[in-house]
């Protein structure tokens, strides 16, 4: 346990050390000649003509969000219950299909809402 | 992985404390691993312009060494020299994290990966669920790159990506229950040990439903709707260049990497194969390199969904069936 906990950090501290290195290096060999129209950003090769492009987004994002919690979470449950589904026998799996019957009804009610529809 | 026992007698006898020791070994793991996730690019990105090449009845890079083969390395040192753009609106934090953020999951997530009979670097008990959480993480470096270049296109791509990976994230995730249940364990290692007729055969819905949401898990075509690039102009990345451009590329075929690893591992039987137990690391290669051929063989065939279909198959076709998938695995185990 404690091992793994080592490897995970030193492989963290070694990916974000390669990459600001990396960044770093090219740092050193690049010529800079910022430029007031290379500073723009990006638009198609217009002038910017647009506003700010923090905009509001659609509620729908939002909306796929909330399912993905829902679902996610439900993936944890079912998983440590896979795991020792062979020892677990009958009752186990008959609650299981309850579980799973739950939420496939709240996927057909968010379905028949018009939830899942991208407009 | 290495013969501890010597290891930490050799640890005993010098006065080196264990962590040190774990720390050390790990430290070299690191670079070794990063070392192969370069190479790896550069043979996939390679393999990516030959194939494409090859499908489109064109040569592919000829020029640069033999049949093109240091295209990949020219290419790499000009990124090394070009200028690192830094839009004016930008945010100074956001914007310089996001590479990181993108990179070290597809890095991270290499360390729980078996590629032969005890060969692996860290064999956790709950891998799955390891290579699962941290693999989701990159949705966070996307939405980072789209909102920190504070540019249009940046952001309605990065906010699509999201929607898109978290879509595909849940049927992926469903439709791994099945192998776990057959393979009564969460550790890659005993679920590729347990593997002695693939789980694509025992499992052909979960594998199908995996195989497809692993594709727009890592915004392969024809899910590559982030980085559209006729009307998003790359989408969530366009503001970016030179080194952490570079960075992006890097992440993306790290990403596809490990999820084509993982589907040999979960599906096509890890190292196993005829022959001796030491040929293992060449079959997972074989297979891995195979499942990469396949998964480019699709990007050049077929043309790319639109958002409300993607979104469609992700929550009406694919969810439905992960579940349908562990019903009928369910059943299947109880009447055998």
């Amino acid at each position: 346990m404690i091992s793994a906990i080592i490897y995970f950090s030193i492989f963290l501290i070694v990916g974000i050390a390669i990459v600001a290195a990396v960044i770093g290096i090219s740092k050193l060999l690049q010529t800079r000649k910022p430029t007031k129209a290379k500073l723009d950003p990006y638009e198609c090769g217009m002038p910017n003509v647009t506003s700010d492009p923090r905009v509001q987004f659609k509620i729908h994002y939002y909306i796929f969000g909330l399912l993905l919690v829902i679902f996610d979470v439900e993936m944890l449950f079912i998983f440590p219950w896979a795991v020792t589904f062979r020892s677990l026998g009958l009752a186990a799996f008959i609650e299981m299909t309850v579980f799973i019957a739950i939420l496939v009804l709240g996927l057909y009610y968010a379905w028949r809402k018009g939830v899942l529809k991208w407009v | 992985m290495l013969s501890s026992a010597q290891l930490i007698e050799f640890a005993n006898n010098n006065g080196i404390p264990l962590w040190a020791l774990n720390a050390s070994i790990a430290l070299v793991m690191a670079i070794v691993v990063f070392a192969i996730c370069g190479l790896g690019v550069i043979v996939f990105v390679y393999m990516e312009r030959k194939v494409s090449a090859d499908f489109q009845l064109r040569w592919g890079p000829m020029h640069v060494g033999w049949h093109g083969t240091l295209q990949l390395i020219a290419d790499a040192l000009k990124l090394f020299s070009k200028e690192d753009v830094f839009p004016r609106n930008a945010d100074p934090w956001v914007f310089r994290l996001a590479p990181i953020f993108m990179f070290l999951p597809a890095f991270i997530s290499l360390m729980v990966m078996p590629i032969g009979p005890g060969i692996v670097i860290q064999d956790l008990n709950v891998g799955l669920l390891y290579i699962l959480a941290i693999t989701s993480i990159s949705v966070a470096g996307i939405v980072m790159a789209g909102f920190g270049s504070y540019n249009k296109f940046a952001v309605i791509g990065s906010l699509r990506s999201a929607a898109q990976m978290v879509s595909y994230e849940v049927p992926r995730a469903l439709s791994i229950i099945g192998v776990v249940m057959i393979a009564g364990s969460g550790k890659l290692s005993s679920i590729v040990g347990a593997q002695h007729i693939w789980y694509a055969i025992l499992q052909p819905i979960g594998f199908v439903v995996f195989f497809v949401s692993s594709l727009a898990e890592t915004n392969r075509a024809p899910f590559d709707l982030p980085e559209t690039e006729a009307e998003l102009v790359n989408g969530y990345y366009n503001e970016y260049s030179g080194m952490r451009f570079m960075f992006f590329l890097f992440a993306e075929y790290i990403a596809l990497m490990s999820a084509s690893a993982l589907t040999v591992v979960l599906f096509l039987g890890g190292w196993h194969g005829p022959g001796p137990e030491f040929l293992g690391p060449i079959w997972f290669l074989v297979k891995l390199f195979a499942v990469i051929y396949v998964i480019m063989w699709i990007r050049w065939t077929l043309p790319r969904f639109r958002i409300d279909q993607v979104m469609d198959l992700g929550w009406k076709v694919l969810l439905p069936l992960a579940l349908l998938n562990i019903f009928i695995t369910g059943i299947i185990m109880l009447v055998i």
